[in-house]
């Protein structure tokens, strides 16, 4: 019985009946925190916002770094490091860019003081200094960055340097 | 025909993809197409990394936060902010006293670890996208319940996330009431996130048994493309790499742990507080015994110095009820106790409280602590913390305090002079500030 069952669900359901036993499981949770979701008389906001936080991160927020990311990494291919052998800028751009980016997305109300009404109200104090501690950890972020840069940098051309020396020293020889 | 003539189109080997007869016909221009994916970096080894680290975190999160709905002792009356939640509810028991640092534990963790593993979850959305406009968009009865699960899943976990980022920053910008939204929203994103776990645990086993854990060890210039499969991950037209698997986990990982340290010094006490840059309550207010986080100053819920200063008394209700001045209070035994005050917010601080015990209160009143549960109202006006009721074993605990003095200073007005609620392992918000009234009866629940 249990192999006609599975016939029956490869055929027409696609998949094993545990697959569908699950997903029912899944939809019924579901179901029945939605409706504790109505009774509590929230369900509209509740639905866009469940909703539009799917669509808000999967066709807005990913899209637009993808885009960033784009853009960084062509302007690495049109302005290449400087000297031969220096290795490839793109990471330590995307890199701080992309944590400042990150912290800017988690603490925009406190940084772009958005919360500033409610904040002052229950905290007492101001969200000001918010903004100056975000560029300060985005200038230690880059600061970082060029640092770790620099250091490659140094590396790659002493490497060259002992392979040229030592190309020089078999020719003479 | 034009597509025949792409430039992609020798790169595409779709061979290796199954050949479905109900195929319709083919994908849309754009991000439909497989080889609109061209990251080589993607593929079910990645996706397998990034969904096992979550799998970790995420159930600790979940538990915390379940715990902390548990903390607030939701089956006694005025303390439930759900009070629809029916079966949603059944895990609920009575929240202990000991130790006094549980909650400060365990909301603490859950605030922080779900700011940390934030970033991880945008890799690893970054890391399936090419599934959302997977072609064509239902094949199968099957794919069409799983797919819909999946916007359970990918609603439910930027939700949860966003929802309580956007609180802890008291950035109410949501049409809801924080508590039940959070709460509703937790269970949907749970049960989609067990059924996912389940239904790709299989592939997640197979990715790492064959494919081990090698490219934590795969610098750039090794990084290779993962072998074509029907994971719909791995890009049939992989562009050159730019950045190797361990360095986008490295890159993940440096964003969670970049968010953990510079908001983890709010849940921390001493000069490591001061590291606390990025997080709502990790502000510094001065030196003094009273210059710790408030959270809600006095001005804000209407408490005036006229409500607060000689005419102040506390009406204590039992069988023998008393009103008390602060006077009064300061002649009782007072006792001194070391405890966390821990927010839901995710912040907490120790201090030492010195007040008069509630089960002495109780008894002064005639009732007996252990048999006695007591409502607490604040001067404070409106607002669903302005009562609250302690459970009788709250009461009974001898370290649960009305305190006087924080610091061995007499509170300030925003800590909640003349008098509050100081319980161990008590939500900060059941601290309740500017008492004004205890109404000790008995057990009801």
């Amino acid at each position: 019985m249990w192999r006609d069952l599975h016939r029956w669900a490869a055929a027409h359901y696609g998949a094993d009946p545990l697959h569908l036993l699950a997903l029912i499981a899944c939809f019924a949770l579901a179901g029945y925190a939605a409706s504790r979701v109505v009774v509590a008389g929230v369900w509209v906001g509740f639905l866009i916002w469940f909703v539009g936080a799917a669509i808000f991160h999967d066709l807005v927020l990913l899209p637009l770094y993808a885009v960033a990311d784009v853009a960084t990494r062509s302007v690495s291919r049109r302005l290449p490091a400087g000297g031969a052998g220096w290795p490839r800028w793109t990471n330590y751009v995307r890199v701080p860019l992309g944590l400042s980016g990150l912290l800017l997305l988690v603490w925009f109300p406190l940084i772009l003081r958005g919360s500033q009404h409610e904040y002052r109200k229950a905290v007492g104090l101001d969200t000001s200094p918010y903004l100056g501690h975000w560029l300060l950890v985005t200038g230690v972020l880059f600061a970082g960055s060029a640092l770790s840069y620099a250091v490659r940098v140094r590396r790659a051309s002493r490497r060259e340097h002992r392979r040229a020396n030592l190309t020089n020293r078999r020719t003479r020889r | 025909m034009t597509r025949e003539n792409a430039p992609t189109e020798g790169r595409r080997s779709r061979s290796w993809r199954p050949r479905i007869p109900t195929l319709p016909e083919d994908p849309p221009p754009g991000p439909f197409r497989p080889e609109f994916w061209r990251s080589p970096i993607r593929g079910p080894w990645l996706t397998s990394v990034l969904g096992l680290i979550l799998l970790v975190g995420v159930p600790i999160v979940a538990i915390t936060g379940l715990l902390s709905y548990a903390a607030y002792n939701p089956w006694l009356p005025l303390n439930d902010l759900t009070p629809g939640k029916g079966l949603l509810g059944f895990y609920l028991f009575d929240w202990p006293t000991n130790p006094p640092w549980l909650y400060r534990l365990t909301q603490g963790t859950h605030v922080v670890l779900g700011l940390t593993l934030f970033p991880v979850l945008l890799a690893k959305l970054w890391s399936v996208i090419p599934k959302l406009f997977a072609w064509p968009p239902v094949r199968s009865a099957a794919q069409a319940l799983e797919r819909a699960s999946l916007l359970l899943l990918v609603g439910g976990a930027v939700f949860e996330f966003v929802t309580g980022i956007l609180n802890i920053q008291l950035f109410y910008v949501f049409p809801f009431s924080f508590y039940p939204a959070h709460l509703y929203g937790a269970w949907i994103f749970l049960g989609a996130l067990a059924v996912h776990v389940a239904l790709k645990m299989p592939r997640v086993v197979s990715t790492l048994r064959t494919r081990g854990l090698r490219d934590l060890r795969t610098n750039l210039a090794d990084t290779r493309p993962e072998p074509p499969d029907t994971s719909g991950l791995v890009s049939p037209a992989p562009a050159p790499p730019t950045i190797s698997r361990r360095g986008l986990l490295a890159f993940a990982g440096g964003g969670a742990l970049t968010v953990f340290a510079l908001s983890v010094g709010q849940s921390i006490d001493g000069w490591l507080r001061r590291t606390a840059l990025l997080a709502p309550h990790g502000r510094v207010y001065g030196t003094g015994p009273n210059d710790f986080q408030v959270n809600k100053t006095a001005a804000s819920v209407g408490i005036v110095t006229a409500q607060t200063g000689d005419a102040w008394r506390l009406e204590v209700m039992g069988p023998h009820p008393v009103r008390l001045s602060r006077a009064d209070l300061l002649a009782m035994p007072l006792y001194t106790y070391a405890l966390p005050i821990a927010c839901v917010e995710g912040w907490s601080t120790q201090r030492e409280w010195t007040g008069v015990r509630l089960a002495d209160l109780a008894r002064m009143a005639g009732a007996a602590p252990g048999d006695t549960q007591v409502v607490v109202r604040s001067l404070q006006r409106g607002g669903v913390f302005s009562r609250v009721t302690l459970s009788a074993r709250q009461v009974a605990d001898p370290r649960s305090l009305l305190a006087l003095r924080v610091g061995g200073a007499d509170l300030s007005l925003d800590h909640g002079y003349p008098a509050r609620i100081i319980v161990p392992n008590a939500p900060g918000v059941h601290n309740t500030k500017w008492v004004r009234m205890l109404e000790f009866g008995p057990v009801t629940a």
